[in-house]
């Protein structure tokens, strides 16, 4: 490995070191260290404006940063030549909130969007693929043919995150995956990711203001505030920390409701 | 340190008797595109000759559901030839992966079989039948708006004048500059022509009434319409149609505000107040055009063209431009709002709209002017 290497484990699949990221005069992160490792859900947790989608798209290199670094798959970002960095982009996937599935095409096309412009492969096999990802999201195969406009919100969130899987990624980033969804299909959103998670072995990180979700699937969670994690590690770590946002967060009326309830059934 | 670099898929085989192993090694992984599929067909196709095959998975490096998938389909292809198929040697999270991809059909969805010339006769009355439904419905918005504007007229202090003047600005002032320079070069455009092709005839002094009556009966009005319906008429159906996207016409309403004659009014009858206005700009620099080309290429003195031009046109060739110009706004505005409110909830309906509003109020403009020509020549004004 060249000098820009971090010297962490290879489980490390994200690594971001004093990340500063600012508009204007306004600094949204200042000094941000996170680390994400291999296999795990990684829920990411702050108060709306605090930046959380801001450090995603940063991460994706939608957003540019001031200073820091950021290690994908243990390799610094920045040192990486455009044609390496376009391949490792296609080890991961990417669930926006709004799905951001292309609208002029059907659920199929979108998923054999990244298959029919990255790789080269029969038609016959990417319409087989993309009918397995259809069914492995949960998805009913006559939603192949349908339009993104023709889809409800549930939907529409499966059928991004069928194609954030086109290229079977080890890692999936899923901004707010649950939000305008129902509590019953927030559950099912929940449970499915969960269960792509233990049969694919992905690596989740996951922005979301689900409590629900933070409780049921996540095995870690990093809160951020003031422009960096103020903590990060599993639930209990969470309840534990004396942060007054993490305090008013997970003690709150309603954090606090689901914390007993989850007491309660342990 | 893990190597981005990814190992070929790779299968070789080892005939036992009847027998087939197929060992496969490397990544079984979608980045190897098409050698994927190749080396999975080569599977099926030396397997067929054997009667068992086992594959052996145990040299696999990497797998995912696209591997998993063609080594569940080579077997699903090999039993079906008869062959007996066994994988061996599969880890517990490639038993997994090649449950969660098991092979199965995915059938085809239905497409209806259709004669194209069926579908042609179809999509042919299908366009007739909504073209009159338009034209039937932007009847009806014309007599809610009428009636609305009848409603005003009853109570003249709710009347919005603030909004009525905000978008005279936006309509009449803003447009100027593109008005007057579109017009100044249609006018010299048309003033060298005339020039160049009548000075054949030594009639090139006939120019100026060339250039007078063209520009103020016709080109004039016309022009500045176009440019208005495609400069303003757009701005309103997208303004419209993204406040019925994001329910802000049912907002109004629910508060027992009409829509119509909240957003629509103010927005049409500034229309009909800057178009003449923006005519009579449009006239004046399409005959300056004129006048400089007509000086510098046709070595006809201003003095001259004022003359030549006060003899050629009266009034009524003035007043048929301008009287001309509050029935396209109208037209415009009509059709600008009811396109607008005719949005559905997605951002390609409202681009749909834009793009339809502006086609047909420009069709209605070129429409109108005919009709108005054909009046005026019957009322020989």
């Amino acid at each position: 490995m060249t000098s820009q290497a971090l010297s962490v484990g290879p489980e490390v699949v994200i690594a971001v070191r004093d990340l500063v990221v600012g508009f204007g005069d306004k600094l949204v992160m200042n000094g941000l260290d996170l680390d994400l490792y291999r296999g795990e859900v990684l829920g990411f947790v702050g108060g709306s404006g605090q930046g959380k989608s801001v450090l995603t798209r940063t991460i994706l290199g939608l957003v540019p940063k001031r200073s820091g670094k950021i290690f994908l798959f243990g390799r610094d970002r920045d040192a990486l030549p455009l044609e390496e960095r376009r391949a490792l982009e296609q080890r991961w996937g990417v669930l926006f909130q709004g799905g951001a599935l292309f609208s002029g095409l059907t659920v199929k096309q979108n998923i054999q969007m990244p298959m029919r412009e990255n790789r080269d492969l029969s038609q016959r096999f990417m319409d087989e693929l993309a009918m397995l990802k259809i069914e492995l999201v949960g998805l009913r195969p006559d939603a192949a043919d349908k339009f993104p406009s023709e889809l409800s919100g549930g939907m529409v969130k499966r059928a991004a995150l069928a194609r954030a899987l086109a290229l079977d990624p080890e890692l999936v980033f899923l901004d707010e995956p649950t939000s305008g969804l129902d509590p019953i299909g927030a559950a099912e959103f929940d449970e499915l990711i969960g269960t792509l998670q233990e049969t694919l072995g992905l690596t989740v990180f996951m922005v979301t203001h689900d409590l629900d979700s933070l409780y049921s699937i996540c095995d870690r969670i990093a809160a951020l505030a003031e422009g960096r994690v103020i903590a990060a590690g599993p639930m209990e770590t969470m309840l534990a920390s004396e942060h007054p946002w993490l305090q008013a967060y997970f003690h709150g009326v309603r954090g606090g409701r689901l914390s007993g309830a989850h007491a309660a059934q342990e | 340190m893990r190597q981005a670099a990814v190992d070929r898929p790779e299968v070789r085989s080892v005939r036992a008797g009847d027998a087939l192993r197929f060992s496969l090694l490397g990544d079984w992984t979608l980045v190897a595109s098409r050698l994927l599929e190749n080396s999975a067909s080569a599977i099926v196709e030396e397997g067929r000759s054997a009667r068992f095959a086992i594959i052996d998975l145990g040299g696999v490096s990497r797998l995912d559901t696209a591997g998993a998938w063609l080594i569940n389909r080579a077997r699903q292809e090999l039993a079906e030839a008869g062959v007996g198929v066994v994988i061996e040697h599969a880890r517990p999270e490639h038993d997994i992966l090649l449950e969660e991809a098991h092979f199965r059909l995915f059938e085809a969805p239905l497409r209806p079989r259709t004669n194209p010339v069926v579908d042609f006769l179809a999509e042919l009355g299908r366009s007739v039948y909504t073209a009159g439904r338009e034209f039937y419905l932007g009847l009806g918005f014309f007599g809610e708006f009428v009636s609305v504007l009848g409603l005003i007229l009853g109570r003249p202090t709710t009347f919005r004048v603030t909004s009525l003047v905000y978008h005279i600005e936006s309509i009449g002032l803003g447009s100027i500059p593109i008005i007057a320079l579109i017009n100044l070069l249609v006018g010299a455009i048309v003033a060298q022509q005339g020039i160049f092709q009548l000075r054949r005839f030594g009639a090139s002094s006939y120019t100026v009434e060339l250039i007078g009556i063209l520009v103020l009966r016709e080109l004039g009005v016309l022009l500045t319409s176009i440019m208005i319906a495609g400069r303003s008429g757009s701005a309103i159906t997208a303004e419209i149609g993204s406040m019925k996207m994001r329910e802000e016409i049912d907002a109004l309403r629910v508060m027992g505000l009409s829509p119509i004659e909240v957003l629509i009014v103010p927005r049409v009858l500034a229309l009909i107040v800057a178009l003449p206005m923006l005519t009579f700009v449009a006239d004046m620099s399409a005959l300056f055009g004129g006048l400089f080309i007509t000086w510098t290429y046709g070595g006809i003195s201003p003095a001259a063209f004022l003359s030549l031009l006060q003899e050629a046109i009266k009034l009524n060739t003035f007043m048929v431009g301008i009287i001309k110009a509050p029935f396209m706004a109208l037209v415009i505005g009509v059709i600008a709002s009811m396109d607008g409110l005719a949005t559905s909830g997605s951002a390609e309906s409202l681009g749909r709209q834009v793009t339809s509003s502006v086609v047909k109020s420009i069709f209605m403009v070129i429409v109108m002017d005919g009709l108005f020509a054909v009046f005026f020549a019957s009322i020989d004004y």
